[in-house]
Parts: C-alpha cells; sequence; structure tokens
C-alpha cells in the first residue's frame, strides 16, 4: 500500500473542553491511507489531547471522528483498538513483568491464530533488530528498548492506522537511528500519526506535518513549507502569534 | 538444566505427591490424622481460589470469606431442602459464582480502583457476617432449614454421592474426594493460567493500560477471574459445611477474610503451591501452638508470622524455586567448566 487520497482518519469540528478551558478547539483533520503524518506544537497546543480524544481515553466534547468512514467517537479505547489502530504512550506502557518475547504476543494473541502469533513475533523481533532481548525481562531493558518493544508490540497486532506519541523521547543514537529507519520502512504499507517535539527526527519521517497552537490547527503542509514559515518558529520561540488571523 | 523442565518440576512433583497422599495416607494414617488432613485440604482449596485472583488477576479481595460463608450457608440449606445433597454441592457453587458476577460486575464495571475494591469487598463480607448473625429469630426459616443467627445451623446432611450407593461420606472417603477435588482444581487453574485467556488475565494484572490498549476488555477478564476465583472459594464453604456438618456466621469473618490472605502471602502471591503449603504450615503451627499452656499462642503465631514476611518477602515457594534454579544454574556453570 502507498499513500492514496482515501481518508483513513477524518476528524470534524473536534472539541475538547475541561471546564472553562478549551484544550482542542474546533480541529479538522484528515489522514490518508499510508501516510506518515505529524503533528506538532509548543508545550500545551493540545497534541496530547487530541490523540487521547482519538483513542478513546478522553471523550471529545465535540465533533466527530471516523475510522473508514465509520464514526468511533464515544467508543472505549479498547473498542478503537479493535477496529485497527495501534497506540504507542509516551511513557513506555509496557507488561513489566513479562518477557519481550510475552509483550509481543500478547498483541498478536488478541486477532490471530496461534502459529500466526509466532511468525508475527519474529518478524517484529527481526524487524525491530531485538531478538536478543527475546526472553528479557522487559522491566529490566533500557529506555530506548522499551519504546522499541512497545512499538513492536503495537504493530504486532497489525494495525491500520498507528498512533504514536514522541516515539523518540528518550532515544540514544543507534536505538533513533533503527526507529527512523523502520517507520520509513512501513510508511506507505501503514499509516502513522505521530506526536512528536524533535524537529530533527519529523523531518526524517514525516511526509506531511500539522501545527497545533493553543488547541487549533495553526499550520498544515509538508515538513520543508512548514519549517520555512516564520510564524511556526515564532510559536516554538515562544513569541506571540496572532491565532485568528 | 533447562528452566522450563524446573518450572514444570514443581508441579509435576506437587500432582504426584497428591495422588499418594490420596492413595496411601488412609492405609497408613489414623483416623484423627485424616480427619485433621481433611480440613487442611479444605482450607488448601480457599486459598488456591485466592491465590488466583490475587496472583493471576490482581484482584486483592479482603472479603474472601463472602464466598466461603456463602457456599457454606447455600449448601446447608439446599442439602436441607433437596433429596440430592450432591445436587445442593453444585448449586451452593454456583451461588457463589453467581454472586461473584453480581459483586464483579458493579466493580469492575464501575471502574473502582485497588483501594475501593479492597474496602468493598471488606464491607460486603461484614455486612453478610452481621446479617446471619442476626437471623436467630423464628421467623428466618428458608424451608425446612432454620438460619440460627450466631448460633449457626447444625446437622447439616452429609455429602452423598451416587457412585457410593447414595450413602453419607464416610471421612476416608471425603478425604479422598475433597484431595482429589484439590487436585483437580490445581490443574485446572493450571492449565486455565497458560491459555489464551489466563495470559491476557495476567496481563490485566501487570498493567492495565496497556492490556486495554492492546484491545482487551480489562473489566470482562477480571470480572471471570473473579467469578472463578468466587466458585472455588464458595466451594470451599461448601466442603467446609459438609465435612464439620454445621456452619456458623463466623464463616464470613475478619477472621477468616485475614487468614486466607497470610496464607497466599507466606506462601507466595503468584504461586498456587505456595498458599497450600501456608495452609499446611500455619494451621499445623496453630494446632501445635494451641496445645502448649505456658505461652500466649497468638503473639508466638504472630512473631512467626512476621519473621516470615520479613525473611521471605516473596512468599516461601518463589523464594524455595529461586534457590533450586540458583542451585541447579551454578550447577550447570560447573559443568561447563569442567567440560571446558
Amino acid at each position: 500500500m502507498t499513500t492514496t487520497n482515501n481518508p483513513l482518519l477524518v476528524t470534524k469540528g473536534l472539541t475538547k473542553r475541561f471546564g472553562g478551558l478549551v484544550a482542542v478547539n474546533d480541529v479538522n483533520l484528515s489522514v490518508s491511507e499510508g501516510q506518515l503524518h505529524c503533528l506538532i506544537g509548543p508545550n500545551g497546543a493540545g497534541k496530547s489531547t487530541f490523540f487521547k480524544c482519538l483513542t478513546g481515553q478522553f471523550k471529545s466534547s465535540a465533533g466527530i471522528v471516523t475510522l473508514e468512514g465509520k464514526e468511533v467517537q464515544g467508543l472505549q479505547t479498547y473498542e478503537i483498538v479493535q477496529r485497527g489502530v495501534g497506540i504507542k504512550t509516551q511513557t513506555p506502557s509496557l507488561f513489566d513483568g513479562l518477557s519481550v518475547q510475552e509483550n509481543i504476543s500478547l498483541s498478536a494473541l488478541r486477532n490471530q491464530a496461534s502459529r500466526q502469533v509466532v511468525e508475527t513475533l519474529e518478524e517484529m523481533l527481526e524487524l525491530f533488530q531485538i531478538t536478543h532481548l527475546t526472553r528479557r525481562e522487559v522491566g529490566q531493558l533500557a529506555h530506548g528498548q522499551r519504546q522499541l518493544v512497545e512499538l513492536a508490540a503495537v504493530l504486532a497486532a497489525k494495525p491500520k492506522l498507528v498512533l504514536l506519541d514522541e516515539p523518540a523521547a528518550g532515544m540514544t543514537g543507534d536505538d533513533r537511528i533503527r526507529l527512523i529507519q523502520t517507520l520509513r520502512d512501513l510508511a506507505g504499507r501503514t499509516t502513522f500519526i505521530v506526536v512528536e517535539h524533535d524537529m530533527q527526527f519529523i523531518g526524517d519521517i514525516a511526509t506531511g506535518v500539522t501545527v497545533f497552537n493553543r488547541g487549533r490547527v495553526f499550520a498544515e503542509g509538508s515538513f520543508d513549507e512548514i519549517v520555512a514559515r516564520s510564524d511556526v518558529q515564532e510559536i516554538y520561540l515562544g513569541k506571540e502569534v496572532d491565532v485568528a488571523a | 538444566m533447562n528452566r522450563t523442565f524446573v518450572n514444570y518440576l514443581g508441579p509435576a512433583i506437587a500432582v504426584g505427591s497428591g495422588i499418594l497422599t490420596l492413595i496411601f495416607a488412609p492405609l497408613i494414617l489414623g483416623f484423627y490424622e485424616i480427619f485433621q488432613l481433611t480440613q487442611y485440604v479444605i482450607l488448601a482449596i480457599f486459598a488456591v481460589s485466592m491465590a488466583y485472583i490475587w496472583g493471576f488477576g490482581g484482584i486483592l479481595s479482603f472479603g474472601h470469606a463472602a464466598v466461603f460463608g456463602l457456599g457454606g450457608y447455600a449448601y446447608a440449606v439446599l442439602a436441607i431442602n433437596m433429596d440430592s445433597s450432591l445436587l445442593a454441592f453444585v448449586l451452593a457453587i454456583g451461588t457463589c459464582g453467581l454472586f461473584s458476577l453480581i459483586l464483579g460486575y458493579f466493580i469492575f464495571y464501575g471502574r473502582l480502583n485497588d483501594v475501593y475494591l479492597g474496602v468493598v469487598t471488606l464491607v460486603v463480607a461484614l455486612i453478610l457476617w452481621k446479617l446471619i448473625n442476626h437471623t436467630s429469630g423464628p421467623g428466618y426459616v428458608i424451608g425446612d432449614a432454620r438460619l440460627g443467627g450466631f448460633n449457626g445451623i447444625p446437622s447439616i446432611p452429609v455429602l452423598e454421592l451416587p457412585w457410593h450407593g447414595g450413602a453419607a461420606l464416610d471421612p476416608i472417603q471425603m478425604f479422598r474426594w475433597f484431595l482429589g477435588g484439590l487436585i483437580a482444581v490445581y490443574v485446572a487453574l493450571k492449565l486455565l493460567i497458560q491459555s489464551k485467556f489466563g495470559r491476557i488475565a495476567i496481563a490485566t494484572k501487570e498493567n492495565e493500560l496497556r492490556a486495554t490498549l492492546l484491545g482487551y476488555d480489562v473489566r470482562q477478564y477480571k470480572l471471570l477471574v473473579f467469578v472463578i476465583g468466587g466458585s472455588i472459594g464458595g466451594m470451599a464453604g461448601a466442603m467446609w459445611a459438609t465435612y464439620q456438618t454445621f456452619v456458623d456466621p463466623n464463616m464470613f469473618s475478619l477472621e477468616v477474610s485475614a487468614k486466607v490472605l497470610i496464607w497466599v502471602m507466606v506462601g507466595g502471591v503468584g504461586t498456587l503451591l505456595g498458599p497450600i503449603a501456608g495452609v499446611v504450615l500455619l494451621q499445623a503451627l496453630s494446632i501445635k501452638l494451641g496445645e502448649t499452656a505456658f505461652i500466649n499462642n497468638q503473639i508466638v503465631l504472630g512473631m512467626i508470622l512476621m519473621s516470615l514476611v520479613l525473611v521471605f518477602p516473596k512468599g516461601l515457594l518463589p523464594s524455595m524455586e529461586l534457590l533450586v534454579t540458583r542451585f541447579f544454574d551454578r550447577s550447570a556453570a560447573q559443568g561447563q567448566g569442567v567440560s571446558g
């Protein structure tokens, strides 16, 4: 599969309010099949809240979210996952007392037969080059390795859409290069939405970028277009920008 | 030595020992010892039910006595009113399963966290204890069974099995059937833990958020673990009722809820054999200390419990497993050194 114009995930007027605070304000976003799309923005821009609205961890206050044309807002997180969404959280969330093998297998076990689970496990271990960690307890691994294991576990369920919240956070050089290579390899076959701060990382992976500021979509375009915009640079540097403009 | 082999060695030895005990113990031991062993077997089944929900489902119930008492009372009332005590026994287990299903539904689908779960289960057990204590009046009768309040229900029919000619089980038969029940429960739970369901249940215990993010409905798995544990706990209660031919409200008491937690904690959370060892060790110790009149056995028992928890914080069985694994690993390393 390569990038197509078929929208896989669409949000229309998605809004999330916490009392008087509007954390996500009328966000319209469309991500096509096979696209690797990044969400960026300064701290408090509403990226993570938007992410949690997509995954069902937060119930949106208004607006709709469609996956393959079907509305998914209001569904429980596990139901959204069952419809083909993979979710990687900001801080690695794994079964720390279990082995790498069990962490990945448990993901595949949901929608695959036993024989296929074994094949998927081997495929993921090779893809992320973590075969040497197979029997290691996840709680004993370094942060970067845990990030890779979580990503492997998410992909083991063969999701159509993968939502990654800061996947490169805390990664060292080699692990980071491995992650970039893997995402590049998978792009086109799987659709990714990545929330990330690191502009260099985004430049290495993204085909499309959406900039969030104060809960709204501030700018959209290719990575080169976005970094060339002075107003985007200003919000990242903390200068005031007229959002309404 | 292969670690997988070591992992299977313990359960195989345990099941083998259980079967040998079932066959030979009545031939070697006297009536009193068999009677005493039957008590350990029943309490071991109760401890295993707690060990399962706590160690393999992450459900720490402070009121597990609720199902023990309910199983006992359900069997008592049903056996007094029905012709078949076997059917009463089965229905008593079903009653506890249904009770756990209803209570668990409100706990897990109400998304109560661990602290509230502990409080709710404790309060439910105490309410039942209080409620049954207040049923001493002549009006508290179910069919032919008078609940009897704090005096309990005496003269409960002993379990009758059709393949024993419909006669009530004698103490030797009871010992054999109940020990067979313990072995069956142990093997069934062991297989369940290794099944897809069991692996996912362990995953939900490890990290609820990750299990949800992998597409599993955590509530459903926790509820099912709670129902299975509750049914087995209820079975132990029904066995207790037929063993004693008597039930009283103390089956619901805080002491029973606390004891089962202690057995599991001392034996090792996350194991099924550990709590069985915990029951035998602590009950035998309790009886021995009770025989001596010149020391306060409660204080001594308390000190022993504290020492055990401090010396073996993970429990007796996990500590022993660690020792055995280290021993085999060291032997293997030495073997390689010699051959190298």
